[in-house]
């Protein structure tokens, strides 16, 4: 599905991600976990195409397609959806706006809405609020939803537990275990490690840009202690 | 009393006009980050288009001057801006800046330095009779074009797909387009609702005024700056409501000022926008917006 190979990413001189090759396969959570400024964000964000001012180079392929040198909304239409570190939502926007214009000409549109208020029923019941007077958590679920409403089949998080409650970082693991349950590939940034490795099928760390080790499988031991700094290695 | 209606109708007139030049800038500058220097000339050369097309039905007229700035607002958007995009702001202020240069010395070559004079509007020159209130038909038309140019923005803006996503685009462009939002297509259609602004107020200055020169486009811009200025930039409902004022305020100053120093009219308008800066250094809406979220 998604294939990354060789990835750089060069803000000037400044070299935020180096050699990074991984793949993200329908119906598979992939994390990356690391420190901050390890390249986390750089690297969804070169996917994505929302990188101002940076240099990508290596190959990014969704289903054997390149998405180097496509736009953002290009990309949008490719199937590729991110959810930005800060949920990024429109606060002038009410709950269904912020839905409605990520679905604007998908052709499934009205079921879309009808299957994120299903998944996330505080957005029916605030539809006409303004996005920017939910709570944090309400607003990480109309961006998970948002993200939905353009019908993507690559899945992209950022951070989505930061700054919730444990009740709330629950809620939104459970969506993305459910996510990925319906087929879609997910590539996770996360900084909650060990939740993050259990509900991955494979992890990566990062560390100043480099991948610095991986791990296949559930909960993995080494892979905590190489993200902590105390290695084994 | 008579002549309290009659200077309202004025200033609401001149607010309502004045809001015209500061949506055009203020919606360029919300949605795209552009400070559009070159949206005076959009005025300008919409404005000739009615010099030139006078002797038509007025209809035809009107719908000469709006196309003008519409189609050469789209196309500033399309061979200027377009290949700029992702500059910072800075770089979009020379842009602009060289454009509105590079047009008025165009004007000047081809059309030349001389003021033409338009018949257009002229049945409008006319007193309309309330009783005993006395009105200019035209500040009685601009007025009216006004409110229904201002209503149907806040339609646009609030009830159609398109309005979504220029609020979208104009909150967050990047993440607009990180949902799917076309970056071009609300480019285009922003360039196009600004130029089609420009050629509201060009049609309602030919009318008021009649005369056109390479620089009629000055004075709209200036005020539109600092319309969107004192409302807030980047907030169109600022840009409206400071546009308003100044509008307003010009006519009271006009008007209370006593007769050895009203040539300073505008003198005493800008101080007292400088006050207003002091004491609201991030504009009227600023102020307010930061007020609604407490």
């Amino acid at each position: 599905m998604l294939s990354v190979t060789d990835l750089s990413v060069r803000y000037g001189a400044v070299s935020a991600v180096r050699g990074l090759t991984i793949a993200c396969e329908k119906a598979s959570i992939v994390t990356l976990v690391g420190p901050n400024g390890a390249g986390k964000s750089s690297s969804l964000g070169a996917i994505a195409g929302s990188l101002r001012g940076a240099k990508v180079g290596g190959a990014i392929e969704v289903d054997g397609v390149s998405l180097l040198g496509k736009s953002p909304e290009q990309r949008v239409d490719r199937g590729v959806a991110l959810v930005p570190e800060g949920r990024r939502i429109f606060t002038r926007l009410t709950v269904q706006e912020n839905l409605e214009l990520a679905g604007y000409g998908r052709p499934n549109a009205a079921a879309g809405i009808e299957s994120v208020f299903a998944r996330f029923p505080v957005l029916e019941k605030y539809r006409k609020r303004f996005g920017g007077l939910l709570s944090g958590g309400e607003q990480q679920q109309l961006a998970i939803g948002r993200a939905l409403m353009t019908e993507p089949r690559l899945l992209l998080l950022d951070e989505p537990s930061l700054g919730l409650s444990p009740l709330l970082v629950e809620q939104v693991f459970e969506s993305i275990v459910e996510l990925r349950a319906q087929g879609l590939a997910i590539l996770l940034v996360e900084q909650n490690v060990g939740r993050a490795a259990e509900i991955a099928d494979k992890s990566f760390v990062l560390r100043n840009g480099v991948i610095e080790g991986s791990a296949i499988a559930a909960v993995d031991e080494q892979l905590v202690r190489v993200y902590f700094g105390a290695e084994e290695r | 009393m008579t002549e309290v209606v009659q200077y309202a109708v004025q200033a609401l007139s001149l607010g309502g006009l004045y809001a015209l030049f500061a949506l055009g800038v203020a919606l360029v500058f919300g949605v795209g980050g552009i400070v559009n220097f070159a949206h005076g000339q959009l005025i300008v050369l919409s404005m000739y288009m009615v010099v030139a097309t006078d002797a038509l039905p007025w209809p035809l007229t009107v719908l000469a001057a709006l196309l003008t700035a519409v189609v050469l607002g789209v196309a500033m958007e399309t061979f200027v801006f377009r290949p700029a995009r992702g500059a910072d702001e800075s770089t979009y202020l020379i842009i602009s800046f060289a454009l509105a240069l590079a047009i008025q010395a165009l004007v000047l070559m081809i059309i030349g330095a001389t003021a033409k004079s338009t018949s257009f509007g002229q049945s409008l020159a006319r007193a309309v009779h309330f009783g005993s209130v006395q009105v200019p038909a035209v500040d009685l038309v601009t007025l009216g074009v006004a409110v229904l140019s201002l209503g149907g923005l806040v339609y646009l803006l609030r009830g159609t797909r398109l309005g979504v996503r220029l609020r979208a685009a104009a909150e967050d462009f990047e993440m607009a387009r990180l949902v799917g939002v076309k970056a071009n297509g609300v480019m285009s259609a922003t360039f196009a609702l600004g130029g089609l602004l420009a050629g509201i107020a060009a049609v309602l200055l030919c009318a008021s005024g009649g005369v056109v020169t390479p620089e009629s486009g000055l004075q709209p811009l200036l005020i539109a700056f600092v319309a969107t200025v004192i409302g807030g930039m980047g907030s169109l409902g600022g840009a409206a409501i400071g546009g308003g004022l100044l509008g307003v305020l010009t006519i009271v100053l006009q008007v209370v000022l006593p007769q050895s120093i009203r040539s300073y009219r505008d003198a005493f308008v800008f101080a007292l926008v400088i006050a207003l800066l002091y004491f609201r250094p991030a504009g009227l809406a600023g102020t307010l917006r930061k007020q609604e979220r407490v």
